[in-house]
């Protein structure tokens, strides 16, 4: 750190500049001059944490993605099927029991059980034919999304937030000062605060895993070089099964998650396996790091843009993606050129 | 990508396997094709035999990127979705406070010219990628444009789209009645299959195949590799928007739907379930699709299940294709040639 202030002092002194700047715009309230630009803060940061929040929900799904691309080369285009039957999954438990937190681990596990089957019955007896386990991945996308549209409708479904999340908390951001002198703080849905802390948590455990333990270390080798793990004579279908059905779980769970903040209906399956590659490509692919920098990309685009240009909200994740692959085709954190 | 010789969808450099040699059948089928319509009522011609052509159309524009290029776009759909849309736009249809009503003969021509500039441009962007990477990349831009047609509506209209977008009516003819629509997408099919052929046997056709074969050895070589994969995606993006103009005639309208990422990959479903080896695989794959299409509901309750379920059957379909013949059905129609050849003794030439 140090270093780099002697070596780029007008850098850091920029950083630094920037960094307090939007330290001032999230803390204090805005003067009339910036309220007019950006609009009201309230708004703004409303925007601001929405999208954080929901690259928090992208990340969980196309962190599994990655993970699975990384490791296999497996594009899974039915990720997206695989998040919308924990979705229905964990609405139909958490309807039928009435327990939120009980839906979480029964769906974990149901999905991560079908991502067992998928890896042991489908895709280990293609191994290394990338371009077909992507098209029967694009099959089972098909025959799963009617299975579920025959199952559930094409109904609207959306799950309760439990009690103990439910309603607004206030986050100590002062948003406007009344004419008394009393401030007036950000007021913000609980339930997607605890959504990031919990996507936070996911990801520094992910890392920790990774970088951290012997599995880690295997999946590791295993991305930099399968065929000279596999000769090493390391279990390495156990690892491939492994990360498929910790990633599809993932996928299952960030259903329930959507489902609580969002809804669920069919064609979300698509919504999100689109916006899990977008993530990766934008991120890298195969890096768990790029997934979360990419998911925050994607989401703050998306919310903002909502704010800002609502007719072409979508078209800026899609730009950004453009400009990435133009300038950086490997993606922003990328290591595979 | 060390095992990218294994996955390649085709071997299109073995001109057609049996059939070749038997131009007889070509011309049977030629001729049922031209005397079609003295038999078939108006609605195999125009729903079954119409579709099939357009689909096929479109579907042998990937053909031709997947087979010959060795890139397997998705983005092929989305480029005749947007000449159908020019050609709503620039002509005249039922939403006049959009379309400018231009005659035939400017907008078709510039529908097809902005379609394929289009084309080529997410070509560019797409051949910086290999492999599985252009599948993910074409197809996040076709979502692009899918979700863009749907929320714009100062140009594409929004989720409503063009109604009463036909075909002009060229030398007194009405282009969408059954016989001659028949006639106007048969031709277009053949022409498209003829260019394609000719186009793969020409020197860009056969630098093509090399650069899917070994891309390394033909920039040493001296061939500009990049230039011969964008020129491949425009060349696919002008059979492709043909194929999108008759596709809006036939309906007459044109909606977002019709960029759908379902519509997106059927094209993708339909050149894998035909086969990917010959241009005439996508017209196969295309006549399966649409009589699947048409016929699902009486297949579906034969086996006792709702007839609304014809999206599964399509599924399980291309997933029974994929596992067991990856070449498609082109694919098993080799194999049996193969299976044939065998059962004569090679020393004799008798059957064993």
């Amino acid at each position: 750190m140090q270093a780099f202030v002697q070596r780029r002092p007008l850098t850091s002194l920029l950083v630094v500049v920037l960094a307090a700047l939007l330290l001032w715009l999230i803390l204090a309230p805005w003067p009339p001059g910036v309220t007019a630009t950006l609009g009201p803060k309230r708004v703004v940061l409303s925007s601001v944490l929405s999208g954080i929040t929901l690259g928090a929900l992208y990340f969980l799904v196309a962190s599994g993605f990655t993970l699975i691309f990384g490791l296999m080369r497996n594009v899974n285009l039915a990720h997206g099927s695989l998040y919308l039957l924990g979705g229905y999954l964990g609405f139909e438990i958490a309807d039928r029991t009435g327990s939120w937190l009980l839906a979480f681990p029964i769906v974990f596990v149901a999905v991560a059980l079908l991502g067992v089957v998928l890896q042991w019955a489908v895709f280990r007896r293609m191994e290394g034919e990338e371009l077909r386990q992507t098209l029967v991945t694009i099959g089972l996308s098909i025959v799963i999304a009617d299975i579920l549209l025959w199952i559930w409708g094409g109904k609207s479904y959306q799950i309760l937030t439990p009690d103990f999340l439910a309603g607004p908390v206030e986050l100590p951001i002062v948003t406007a000062v009344r004419s008394d002198g009393t401030a007036v703080y950000l007021r913000y849905p609980r339930v997607r605060v605890w959504i990031l802390v919990a996507a936070v948590v996911v990801g520094v455990a992910m890392w920790l895993v990774i970088n951290r333990t012997r599995i880690g270390m295997l999946i590791r080798a295993g991305v930099d070089d399968r065929e000279m793990l596999a000769a090493s004579g390391l279990p390495i279908q156990l690892v491939f099964v492994l990360v498929f059905a910790f990633g599809a779980g993932l996928a299952g769970v960030a259903g329930i998650v959507g489902g609580t903040f969002q809804s669920l209906s069919p064609g979300e399956d698509t919504r999100f396996l689109l916006a899990s590659l977008v993530v990766v490509i934008v991120g890298g692919m195969g890096s768990i790091p790029g997934a979360a920098l990419g998911a925050l990309i994607v989401g703050l685009a998306e919310q903002l843009g909502v704010l800002y240009a609502p007719t072409y909200s979508v078209v800026f994740t899609f730009l950004i993606m453009a400009a990435v692959l133009a300038f950086r085709p490997q993606g922003l954190l990328g290591g595979r050129g | 990508m060390a095992v990218a010789g294994e996955t390649r969808l085709s071997a299109a450099d073995a001109p057609f396997g049996a059939l070749g040699r038997v131009p007889a059948a070509v011309l049977a089928v030629a001729a049922v094709l031209l005397l079609m319509p003295a038999f078939a009522n108006n609605f195999i011609l125009f729903q079954v035999f119409g579709w099939t052509f357009i689909l096929g159309m479109i579907a042998l524009s990937l053909m031709f990127l997947a087979g010959y290029g060795g890139m397997v776009s998705l983005i092929q759909m989305t480029v005749a979705s947007l000449a159908g849309y020019m050609v709503a736009i620039l002509g005249p249809s039922g939403t006049e406070q959009i379309s400018l009503g231009l005659p035939w003969w400017i907008n078709v021509p510039v529908a097809i010219l902005v379609a394929t500039l289009f084309g080529t441009l997410v070509g560019a962007l797409a051949v910086r990628t290999e492999g599985i990477y252009t599948i993910m990349i074409t197809l996040a831009i076709a979502a692009a444009f899918f979700y863009f047609t749907r929320q714009n509506y100062t140009i594409f209209n929004g989720y409503n789209g063009f109604t009463l977008v036909v075909p002009p009516p060229l030398f007194g003819i009405d282009w969408r009645q059954p016989t001659a629509f028949y006639y106007l997408s048969l031709g277009m099919a053949a022409l498209a299959y003829g260019a394609v052929v000719y186009v793969a046997r020409s020197p860009f056709g056969l630098a093509l195949q090399g650069v899917r074969d070994n891309a390394r050895r033909m920039a040493a070589l001296g061939y500009n590799v990049v230039w011969h994969r964008i020129l491949a995606y425009s060349f696919a993006a002008v059979i492709a928007s043909f194929g999108g103009i008759l596709l809006v005639w036939q309906n007459a309208q044109i909606a977002p739907g019709t960029a759908g990422i379902p519509a997106v990959i059927d094209i993708l479903v339909i050149a894998v379930v035909g086969g990917m080896r010959h241009p005439i695989g996508p017209f196969i794959g295309a006549f399966i699709y649409v009589l699947l299409s048409a016929f699902a509901p009486d297949v579906l309750t034969a086996f006792g299940l709702a007839p609304d379920r014809f999206k599964l059957l399509v599924g399980l379909g291309f997933l029974a294709v994929v596992a067991f013949s990856p070449d498609g059905v082109l694919g098993l129609w080799a194999r049996a040639a193969e299976r044939r050849r065998r059962r004569v003794d090679p020393l004799t030439g008798t059957p064993r």
